[in-house]
C-alpha cells in the first residue's frame, strides 16, 4: 500500500507540474506596461511554490513507502519532536512568504497607489446588467452630468448611462459600446456601476477592478501593443453575467483621433 | 462553592431516557446529537454534490435537458451554484466536523459524561435543522433559489428586481443563514465551556488530544465570527424588506430607480468576510486536529511537535481574523489596506506550513499502518499542500489582479477548504465508525473509495488552476460568449468527466456506511490500538460514556512506541505512567 501511495502521489505531482512547466495553459500574452512586472513576479512565486509543492509531495510519498509497517521493521522512533527543527522551518517559511510579499509591493504600489498622469486619456466605464459602456469627454475634457431618472438601458448609448443632454459639458461626450484606446498612452478609467457590482476584467492588460454602485473608482493602465482585447465581467452580476463582455481596441493615436472625431460627427 | 459544584455535577448526570422521542429525536445525549448533526451533513453533502453534478453537466452540454429540472437556464445555473456553495459551507463543512464528530467525541476524549449544557446542545441542533429545511425550501418558492452566490454580495442580493430568485428565495436564504448562526453560536458556547470546565482529573490542556484543541479553537472562532454574520444577515433582511439602505446606494435596475440611497455595498463585504475567512478555518481546523491524531496513531509514533501544533492552531485562529481583506483586493477598498492584509495573509501561511512539516515529521521513522482512516489522513496532507501552495499567489494583490474571481480561486479553495475538510470527515468516519456503531467498516470498499476520491479530486481541481491562469472567470453559466473562454472548453470537458466518475465513487462510501452498520465485522473496544479516552470505554459507549466511573488521566495523548513499555502504546488513563518506563 505504501508503494501504491508513493506511485500515485508522485504521478499526480509530476503530471500536474508538467502542465505548469510546459505552460500548456498560461496567462494570456501581456499587452500593458504592467504585464511584464506582474508576470515576472508571477513566475518567481510560481517557481518557489512549485519547488515547495514538488518537495512536500515527493517526501510525503517517499515516507509513506519507506516507513510502512513490515514484519521486519523495527519499532517506531520514540520522539516528541525537535525544537531546533521547528524554529528552522518557521523562520525559513517566514522569510519565504514575507520576502515574496515585499518583492511584489512596488509593482502593486506603482499600479494602484499613484494616480494617473495628467496627460492620461480619461475613459468612464459603466457596468450595468449586462453590458459595458465607455464614455469619452470630448474636446472640452469634461464629462457632462448624468441623471439616474434618465437612464434607459433599452435605448443603449447615451441614454443607457442617463446622459443629461441639457448640460453643456455633455454636448461633446462620446458614449460607445466598444472601448478604444491609443497605444502607449496611459488610460485612466473611471469605473462606475449602475445596478449591482460588476468587475472590469481585461486579461491581456493584467487589469481587473470591481465597479461598485455608488463609487467612482479611478484606476489606470497603459496598453503597449495594438490589437483587440476581450473584456469580461468578473463579478457575479446576475443571470446574464456570462454574456457581459466587451472589446478593447488598442490603436495608434492617429486612428484613435480619427475614430473619436467620427463619433463626434455622428452626434 | 461546594454545593454549586455538586449541583452542576448532578445536572450533567441526567439518566438515560427510555422513550424513542427522548432518546433519538429530542435527545440531550451529546452522542445522539452528534449523530443527528452527522446525518444532517450526510444528506446535505449528497444534495450539494448533486447540485455540482448538474452544474458541471450544464457547463459542457448546455442544451441537454436534465432530469427533474428540464432545460437549464442561466439563472437556474446560478441558483445551483449558490445553493451548492451555501449548503456545502454551512451544512456540511461547518456541521459534520464540529457539530457531528466534535459533539460525539469531545466530551468522551476529555472524560466528561456530556457537554456542559445538554439542553442548549439539543437546541443548537434543532435550530440548525430548521435552518437546513428553510434553505432547501428556497428551491420550491416562486422564482426559485437565489442566484447571488454563497457570498451574497449586495446590491444583487438586496434587490428583488435584480434577477429571478432574488424574491422569496433570497429571503429564505438569508433567514436560513441567520438561523444557522444562532445554532452555531449556542454550539460554540457549549464547546468552549465543556473544554474549559469538564476535563477530568489529569487532563490538563496540554494533555488534550489535538482533536480537542481543534474543536476548542474552532468554537472560539465560531463565537466571534457567527455573531457578525448574523448581524449582517439581519441588516440585509431589513434592506430587502423594510426599506433600509445599509448596503444599497442609489441604483438603477433595468431603468427603474430603486428606493434606496446612501448604503455601502463594501460594508457587506467587510462584514461577510470578517466571518467568511475565519469560516475557512472553522471548516479546516477540525480536520487538521483529526489528521494530526491519525498520523500519530497509524505511524505508531508520538505526534511531532505537539506544542508547535497547538501554537500553530492558535496563531491560525488569531491571524484568521486579520486577513479578511484579501478577499477584497479588487473590490474598491483602499489599495493601502490591501498591502496590510496581504502581509497578514502571507504570515498565516507560516503556521500552516509548520503543521505540514510536523505531519511529515510524524511519519518519519514511523511504522505506518495503512488502514482507511490513515489513507484519508495522508490524502488530506497531500491536498492541504496542493491547496496551500496556491494561497501565496492569491495573497499577493499584484497576482490577484489576473487571478481574482477566476477558476484559480475555485481550484484553490476546493482543494484546501472543501475537499481537504471532506477528507477529514471521511477519515473521521472510518476511524470512529467502530466506536459509534460497534462494527468495522468494510476495508476493501473503503480503499476503493479512497482511490476514486483522491485521484478524482486532483483530476477535477488541478485543471481549474490552469483555467484560472488563462483567465477563465468563475460563475459563468456558459463559455460561449468570449473567444478565449471557448478555447478552454476541452479542459472544462475533462473536469466534468472527472467529476462524474468521482461522484459515482461516493456511492461506494454511502453503501459501505449503511452496509457496515448491519453487516460489518464486530469491533473491539480499541480496534486501532489508540491511546485516547474514547478507546477505554465500551463500544458503543454507554449513556454516561464511562459506565458510572470517571477516568483519571496520567499520560499525554500520543504515547506510542514508548521504549520499555509492554505494548507499543500507553493509554492516557494507564497509571503506569510513561515517565516510569
Amino acid at each position: 500500500m505504501g508503494l501504491v501511495l508513493l506511485v500515485v502521489i508522485w504521478l499526480i505531482t509530476f503530471i500536474s507540474s508538467y502542465f505548469f512547466i510546459a505552460k500548456t495553459w498560461w496567462l494570456p500574452t501581456g499587452a500593458s506596461s504592467a504585464a511584464a512586472g506582474i508576470d515576472h513576479h508571477f513566475n518567481t512565486t510560481y517557481i518557489l511554490m512549485g519547488i515547495v509543492f514538488v518537495a512536500a509531495q515527493v517526501i510525503l510519498g517517499l515516507f509513506a513507502w519507506k516507513y510502512r509497517e513490515r514484519k521486519s521493521s523495527r519499532q517506531a522512533t520514540y520522539s516528541h519532536g525537535n525544537n531546533t527543527l521547528e524554529i528552522v522551518w518557521t523562520v525559513l517559511t517566514l522569510i519565504l512568504f514575507v520576502g515574496l510579499n515585499l518583492m511584489s509591493r512596488d509593482i502593486w504600489a506603482s499600479e494602484r497607489f499613484a494616480p494617473a498622469k495628467p496627460e492620461a486619456l480619461q475613459v468612464e466605464v459603466t457596468g450595468m446588467q449586462f453590458a459595458w459602456y465607455f464614455r469619452y469627454a470630448g474636446a472640452d475634457g469634461k464629462f457632462g452630468a448624468t441623471k439616474p431618472e434618465l437612464i434607459d438601458p433599452s435605448a443603449g448609448g447615451e441614454s443607457a448611462i442617463g446622459l443629461d443632454t441639457t448640460d453643456a459639458a455633455s454636448k461633446d461626450d462620446v458614449v460607445s459600446g466598444t472601448m478604444y484606446a491609443p497605444v502607449n498612452r496611459e488610460v485612466e478609467v473611471i469605473l462606475r456601476a449602475q445596478d449591482v457590482i460588476h468587475s472590469f476584467f481585461v486579461p491581456s492588460m493584467r487589469f481587473k477592478q470591481d465597479a461598485v454602485p455608488g463609487l467612482a473608482i479611478h484606476m489606470h493602465f497603459t496598453p503597449i501593443t495594438t490589437g483587440d482585447y476581450e473584456i469580461a465581467c468578473a463579478e457575479l452580476c446576475g443571470l446574464g453575467h456570462y454574456k457581459m463582455h466587451g472589446m478593447l481596441k488598442v490603436v495608434s493615436q492617429a486612428e484613435f483621433d480619427k475614430w473619436l472625431a467620427a463619433r463626434e460627427a455622428e452626434k | 462553592m461546594a454545593t454549586r459544584e455538586i449541583a452542576a455535577h448532578e445536572a450533567h448526570a441526567h439518566g438515560a431516557p427510555q422513550g424513542f422521542i427522548r432518546k433519538w429525536v429530542f435527545s440531550l445525549d451529546h452522542k445522539v446529537i452528534g449523530l443527528q448533526y452527522y446525518f444532517l451533513a450526510l444528506t446535505a453533502v449528497f444534495v450539494g454534490m448533486f447540485l455540482s453534478l448538474l452544474m458541471r453537466i450544464h457547463l459542457i452540454w448546455p442544451n441537454v435537458p436534465l432530469p427533474l429540472l428540464g432545460e437549464i437556464k442561466p439563472e437556474t445555473y446560478l441558483s445551483l451554484l449558490t445553493m451548492h456553495g451555501t449548503i456545502m459551507v454551512f451544512f456540511v463543512l461547518t456541521t459534520a466536523p464540529q457539530g457531528g464528530f466534535g459533539n460525539y467525541f469531545l466530551p468522551i476524549q476529555i472524560g466528561a459524561a456530556d457537554m456542559a449544557f445538554p439542553v442548549l446542545n439539543m437546541l443548537s441542533f434543532w435550530i440548525t435543522f430548521i435552518g437546513y429545511i428553510v434553505m432547501l425550501a428556497a428551491f420550491f418558492v416562486v422564482g426559485g433559489a437565489p442566484l447571488h452566490g454563497w457570498t451574497g454580495y449586495p446590491p444583487l442580493s438586496a434587490l428583488r428586481s435584480a434577477g429571478p430568485g432574488e424574491g422569496a428565495g433570497a429571503d429564505l436564504w438569508v433567514i436560513s443563514i441567520a438561523l444557522f448562526c444562532v445554532g452555531a453560536l449556542m454550539s460554540a458556547l457549549n464547546f468552549i465551556t465543556t473544554t474549559l470546565d469538564m476535563r477530568v482529573k489529569g487532563m490538563s490542556m496540554m494533555r488534550m488530544p489535538l482533536t480537542c484543541w481543534a474543536w476548542f479553537i474552532t468554537a472560539i472562532l465560531g463565537l466571534l465570527a457567527f455573531g457578525v454574520l448574523f448581524s449582517a444577515g439581519i441588516l440585509l433582511l431589513l434592506d430587502r424588506n423594510a426599506g433600509t439602505s445599509f448596503f444599497v446606494p442609489l441604483v438603477v435596475v433595468n431603468g427603474q430607480v430603486a428606493a434606496h440611497k446612501g448604503g455601502s455595498p463594501l460594508l457587506w463585504q467587510h462584514l461577510f468576510w470578517f466571518f467568511g475567512h475565519p469560516e475557512v478555518y472553522i471548516a479546516i481546523l477540525p480536520a487538521m486536529g483529526l489528521c494530526s491524531q491519525l498520523v500519530s496513531v497509524f505511524s505508531r509514533k508520538p505526534i511531532f511537535g505537539y506544542k508547535a501544533m497547538v501554537y500553530a492552531m492558535l496563531s491560525i485562529g488569531l491571524l484568521g481574523f486579520m486577513v479578511w481583506g484579501h478577499h477584497m483586493f479588487m473590490s474598491g477598498m483602499s489599495p493601502y489596506t490591501a498591502f496590510a492584509f496581504s502581509v497578514m495573509t502571507m504570515a498565516i501561511g507560516v503556521p500552516s506550513a509548520i503543521k505540514t512539516f510536523n505531519w511529515l515529521g510524524t511519519l518519519w521513522g514511523g511504522r505506518i499502518r495503512f488502514y482507511s482512516p490513515m489513507l484519508f489522513a495522508i490524502g488530506f496532507v497531500s491536498l492541504f499542500v496542493s491547496g496551500g501552495i496556491s494561497g501565496p499567489f492569491l495573497a499577493q494583490p499584484v497576482l490577484d489582479i489576473p487571478l481574482h474571481d477566476t477558476y484559480f480561486v475555485t481550484g484553490h479553495f476546493h482543494l484546501i477548504m472543501g475537499v481537504a475538510s471532506i477528507f477529514g470527515i471521511f477519515a473521521a468516519t472510518y476511524y470512529w465508525f467502530p466506536k459509534m456503531f460497534g462494527r468495522m467498516m468494510n476495508e476493501g470498499m473503503a480503499r476503493w473509495h479512497f482511490w476514486f476520491t483522491f485521484i478524482g479530486t486532483y483530476a477535477i481541481f488541478m485543471p481549474m488552476h490552469y483555467l484560472g491562469m488563462a483567465g477563465a472567470t468563475r460563475r459563468y453559466s456558459q463559455f460561449t460568449e468570449l473567444a478565449y473562454l471557448r478555447d478552454l472548453m476541452p479542459l472544462q470537458k475533462f473536469i466534468t468527466y472527472a467529476a462524474i466518475v468521482t461522484i459515482a465513487g461516493q456511492f461506494i462510501f454511502l453503501f459501505n456506511l449503511f452496509w457496515s452498520m448491519k453487516y460489518g465485522k464486530k469491533a473491539s473496544d480499541n480496534p486501532w490500538e489508540a491511546t485516547t479516552l474514547e478507546w477505554t470505554t465500551a463500544t458503543p459507549p454507554p449513556h454516561d460514556n464511562f459506565g458510572g466511573h470517571t477516568p483519571t488521566v496520567y499520560n499525554g495523548p500520543y504515547e506510542y512506541s514508548v521504549p520499555g513499555a509492554p505494548r507499543d502504546y500507553v493509554m492516557q488513563n494507564d497509571p503506569a505512567t510513561v515517565a516510569a518506563h
